[in-house]
């Protein structure tokens, strides 16, 4: 209908995407780097490089090795996963505004983690994933459902305004809750800004497995994403098994989502932002869209987290307040461009 | 589309006088309910030997210096959102249009924090008007983003709602680095009632005592305004001023309130729709069933809080926004069989 994708323009040339590639790797690096480094202890390249190659038990050396590493993977791969389930929905429901924050699984897998931080005290970290697998679902079900209800007008609006509405009640059902465990108030308070501080080892352990094995699942559904992204018709004409792919496709974000919100958090907007990015630089084949996703991803979330330390410097403030306020302005900004293309 | 309300049947001044009696009634119940619950439970008795000077003195010490003025403050505070709610909807001719919406109370709480931490000794009154700056300034913004050959009802809801999470992010973020005390902020975050003494229900009756019986007084022309434009220069109205000073009377009331009490979402949304179905599109009798029901809807949200788990209290706003988001969602798919 309209090239809500881009999918007018033509794919980018070979030899530029691999030089994006490259631009986006040498970023990430960079991003990599600042995160070890910068902190209320700053720590030298040379140091970094005893850190990772001959650990001999120094002060600065701990640091990296219990404080910043662990936060540094945490960080990456959650950027990675929200940008990549953010891309995968774009993909599957040609809506520029979808999102997993828009769909309300971060929302839903939070109220899920908070729901069994109250009533299950001592819920493992498991246990609090696959509860956020269950509530994220959940949620992006009832938003998916409530927003194709709502007759006529434009579908992408529609789905922001069910998505917003059912954000705000879970919201408000989340603190809710919490008001009944005041004990943990504090903390959960700073989770649910989405918050990678003081991220250890045991959530890496908990994160990666999911993250990697999601990932590279959704890799592999780039061709399946590119022909989705030019219709249902289309891709059922060339031969696609249109819903099973969505509903595999489902599940792989609401893994990737999921996990990143029971280690974060609900981070927001890098799911929305990320996605666009790698579009307009390297055009819409969604087995390169896939991948460089999860690189600018990872690298736009260690840079926003970088930057949340020095905001309100010596304390820190939780990445997601900082991803929301980047992030509103390009929401608002697409709401107002895609009115233009309709009208053109 | 509003003839679709025009053509039904008004109802008769008979039943309005009910409704208003009713309503009336029901306030006037649930506030006895409040007065009595609470750490301490109040029978009726106590409350009327308290309040006519020969109670226990204990007991009448918590109903006038507690209980009184958290229940009046309830009161006002439906009464000032769910007229704003009406004035805004019928101005902008937006069914989807809100304090929240416009991003009136989002501004105006973002204003009230910035002020409270630079200027802790700030008196009320300069807080109010820094809301009303804040709610006024973020509104302009939300309708000029908005704004592209025309205002169309949901885009404008939508960047409304964005721009509002924008300031709540802001207002979130300032409250944690400034205030120790995180659960104070949360409940402040939340819209909540608690622990509001007259000192705040003295900032803000003036505003309600001053704005109330304005927008009352221009109800009638509301009602010329919301035929259109050219309708009610036709008729005769000087329709760019009385806008401006309807709106600019909704802000003020929304901000008074916002500022006194944090952010409380979706009544200035959903009962001028409520009191719309209950007395159809009149003004004159709108914005005081919109006022009477709004008064009930926080009230009665407030005791629910308090009630549903003593000793711990859920913040009235937190209630509205479990009823609220679905009610929201109801009238979206309803505007979308229009």
């Amino acid at each position: 209908m309209k090239a809500v994708h881009g999918l007018s323009k033509r794919n980018r040339s070979p030899l530029r995407i691999i030089a994006i590639f490259l631009a986006v790797i040498i970023l990430l690096l960079v991003s990599m780097f600042l995160s070890i480094s910068i902190g209320s202890i700053h720590i030298s390249f040379g140091t970094i490089k005893q850190a990772l190659l001959d650990f001999d038990g120094s002060k600065e050396q701990s640091i990296i090795q219990t404080v910043r590493l662990p936060r540094l993977l945490v960080t990456a791969f959650v950027g990675a996963n929200l940008a990549v389930a953010g891309a995968l929905m774009q993909a599957l429901t040609r809506n520029p505004l979808a999102s997993p924050g828009i769909f309300g699984i971060n929302a839903g897998a939070s109220a899920a983690m908070v729901f069994l931080t109250v009533l299950v005290p001592g819920v493992s970290m498991i246990g609090g994933v696959l509860g956020a697998f269950l509530g994220g679902a959940f949620a992006a079900v009832i938003v998916y459902v409530m927003s194709s209800l709502i007759k006529g007008g434009d579908s992408d609006v529609k789905l922001a305004l069910t998505g917003v509405a059912i954000q705000g009640m879970l919201m408000s059902l989340t603190q809710t809750l919490l008001i009944f465990n005041e004990s943990k108030t504090e903390g959960v308070m700073f989770w649910l800004t989405g918050s990678v501080i003081g991220r250890d080892w045991g959530h890496v352990h908990v994160l990666l497995p999911f993250s990697v094995v999601g990932l590279l699942i959704a890799f592999g559904l780039g061709r399946a994403s590119s022909l989705l992204s030019l219709g249902d018709d289309v891709a059922r004409g060339l031969g696609q098994r249109v819903f099973a792919i969505r509903a595999f496709t489902a599940v792989v974000v609401i893994v990737l989502a999921g996990v990143s919100v029971a280690i974060a958090g609900p981070i927001g907007f890098v799911g929305l932002v990320v996605p666009h990015m790698v579009r307009y630089l390297i055009g819409v084949d969604y087995r390169v869209v896939l991948p460089m996703s999860a690189l600018l991803g990872a690298s736009l979330l260690l840079l926003a987290d970088v930057l949340s330390r020095f905001i309100t410097y010596p304390y820190e403030t939780p990445v997601g307040a900082v991803t929301a306020l980047l992030g509103t302005p390009y929401f608002i900004y697409l709401a107002r461009r895609k009115k233009t293309e309709r009208k053109a | 589309m509003q003839t679709v309300n025009k053509t039904k049947k008004q109802p008769s001044r008979f039943k309005s006088v009910g409704l208003f009696i009713i309503l009336s009634v029901l306030i006037i119940a649930l506030s006895v309910i409040s007065l009595s619950l609470g750490d301490i439970n109040i029978p009726p008795l106590d409350i009327i030997t308290s309040f006519i000077g020969i109670g226990d003195p204990d007991l009448t010490s918590i109903l006038v210096e507690f209980r009184l003025p958290r229940i009046l403050l309830a009161i006002l505070t439906g009464i000032g959102l769910a007229v704003s709610g009406v004035v805004v909807q019928s101005i902008m001719r937006n069914p989807l249009a809100s304090p929240d919406t416009l991003g009136l109370s989002s501004g105006s709480g973002l204003a009230a924090v910035a002020i409270t931490i630079l200027l802790p000794l700030a008196s009320p009154s300069v807080l109010s008007v820094a809301a009303f700056a804040g709610g006024s300034l973020v509104f302009v913004i939300v309708y000029l983003l908005a704004y592209k050959k025309g205002v169309e009802p949901i885009r404008f809801a939508l960047i409304g709602v964005a721009v509002s999470a924008f300031c709540s992010s802001g207002i979130h973020l300032l409250i944690s680095k400034a205030n120790p005390n995180v659960n104070a902020a949360l409940i402040w975050l939340s819209g909540s009632l608690w622990g509001r003494t007259w000192d705040q229900l003295i900032g803000l009756l003036p505003w309600v005592i001053i704005l109330l019986p304005l927008i009352w007084l221009l109800a009638a022309r509301l009602d010329l305004i919301h035929l259109g434009d050219e309708v009610a220069r036709g008729l005769g109205a000087r329709v760019e001023l009385i806008r401006l000073v309807l709106l600019a009377s909704a802000v003020a009331m929304t901000a008074a309130v916002v500022s006194v009490v944090g952010t409380i979402g979706f009544v200035g949304l959903i009962i001028p729709h409520v009191a719309k179905r209950l007395v159809g599109p009149r003004h004159k009798k709108l914005i005081p069933t919109a006022a009477l029901l709004g008064a009930l809807f926080v009230l009665a949200a407030d005791l629910i809080g308090r009630g549903v788990a003593p000793p711990i209290e859920i913040p009235a706003g937190l209630i509205i926004g479990i009823i609220g988001a679905p009610y929201f969602l109801y009238l979206l798919w309803r505007e979308s069989k229009k």
